[in-house]
């Protein structure tokens, strides 16, 4: 199962979120925190079964630290999701793939 | 080994026996229910930051010191999937869920999880306690802007800067200890005027020059309206108020055994822990608990991970009784 999911870096950032046509999440982690590693597979599945209607982007903290402070990230995984580009909701912490769905989706 | 049955109009899957929690105790009772040939289903939990999740509470820590049979040590999160693939290699099935609902009333007991029925000849319950929070309104609105509950994820962002940490017991001076990865200055806020913790972990914050203590302190307010910038402080002899700028706040206060599902079906102890005994036998035959959810005195992996094994034995005993 491998959806695009695209990783973004300062120099991709707005592009990504400015173009995309549908519901974006993007998501910052970092290697060494659990949590995170946890809900990855979750979210490349939603990439795929969501597939035209959410994508899924991520942040990697610790090589975009200034992604990270430009959106005020002090826990991982945050999870900030755009709507043409711009950000309509927020979600710290890891949470299950049934609750993150229906986050999502009740912005679709 | 599994069969599917009509109960009711509700398909539902019935198992010898279902294990509630993936901690240590969790996993080690499959894998000796698994090597005994009973097929074990395993309601493992649902993902969160918080202790509450997969794994248990060793998910969000660091370094295992003293699990035996690692000499250099291993890391919580890489104990925790290394027992749940020996669980998996017998033949335990797992469900990422959260059971919502049981039913012990009669046999098979029933469990519901994400709307789904499952049934059983047996139940282990090693559903843990997760770490207390402060219970301060102000806790919603700053969860992710400073204040945090997982240092292994979150350390990072405090690079430089004043952090504190709420507790007095191993896990605070563990997280403390962690944190001076990053902080330059880790303040451990303690409502006592001596830690709890253990020998080696108070010699490890007296001797560490970035820890500070502030004794006698209770934390009865969170400052920042989006950001935590502080926390202000009671003393808890003199009632005297202040106020400790910091750019981060780590609580590790103290646990609370997960038995909410329990209530009315399983007896309790007045602090809310299980009551078990002999072994691992709940008041309800055929339901057993090991791990956290019964034991508020040694909390280590390791005496988790040995219930859990008592209570596949216990169950597979009760079991072999049942049939004769």
């Amino acid at each position: 199962m491998s959806a695009h999911v695209a990783h973004l870096t300062q120099a991709t950032f707005d592009e990504t979120v400015n173009s995309a046509d549908n519901l974006l999440v993007v998501d910052f982690w970092a290697e060494w925190c659990g949590p995170c590693k946890m809900i990855a597979p979750i979210l490349d599945e939603i990439a795929v079964e969501k597939s035209g209607a959410i994508s899924i982007a991520k942040v990697d903290v610790d090589h975009e630290q200034e992604l990270a402070m430009r959106f005020d990230v002090m826990s991982i995984p945050t999870m900030i999701v755009f709507k043409n580009g711009v950000p309509v909701k927020r979600i710290v912490g890891a949470k299950g793939k049934s609750q993150l769905l229906a986050e999502f989706t009740d912005l679709l | 080994m599994v069969k599917t049955l009509r109960y009711g109009n509700q398909m539902t899957s019935h198992y010898h026996v279902i294990i509630l929690g993936s901690g240590p105790a969790g996993l080690t009772a499959a894998i000796y229910a698994a090597r005994a040939n009973l097929a074990p289903l395993v309601i493992e939990g649902e993902l969160s930051s918080t202790s509450d999740q997969p794994g248990g509470q060793l998910m969000l820590t660091t370094e295992i010191e003293n699990f035996p049979g690692f000499p250099m040590g291993i890391m919580g999160p890489d104990l925790m999937r290394n027992m749940r693939e020996q669980a998996e290699r017998f033949g335990t099935t797992f469900i990422t869920e959260k059971a919502a609902i049981v039913d012990f009333g009669e046999r098979p007991f029933q469990v519901t999880a994400a709307g789904t029925n499952y049934t059983s000849d047996a139940v282990i319950v090693a559903t843990g306690a997760q770490s207390n929070m402060l219970g301060l309104p102000a806790e919603e609105r700053l969860i992710g802007h400073g204040l945090s509950t997982c240092a292994t994820c979150d350390g990072f962002f405090f690079r430089g800067k004043e952090i504190a940490v709420v507790g007095g017991g191993d896990s605070a001076v563990e997280e403390a200890t962690f944190l001076t990865k990053f902080a330059s200055k880790v303040i451990l806020i303690h409502r006592r005027d001596h830690l709890r913790a253990s020998k080696i972990m108070q010699d490890r914050a007296s001797s560490n020059a970035k820890i500070e203590f502030r004794w006698n302190s209770e934390v009865t307010d969170l400052i920042g309206d989006t950001t935590l910038s502080g926390v202000k402080l009671k003393d808890t002899v003199t009632g005297v108020e202040s106020t400790l700028s910091v750019a981060g706040l780590f609580v590790a206060i103290g646990h609370t055994p997960n038995t909410h599902l329990f209530h009315g079906q399983l007896d309790m102890q007045d602090n809310g822990y299980l009551h078990t005994g002999p072994g691992t036998y709940t008041n309800v035959p055929g339901v057993f608990a090991c791990g956290d959810v019964q034991d508020h005195t040694y909390r280590q992996a390791i005496t988790a991970a040995a219930s859990g094994c008592t209570a596949a034995i216990d169950a597979e005993r009760w079991l072999e009784s049942q049939n004769n």
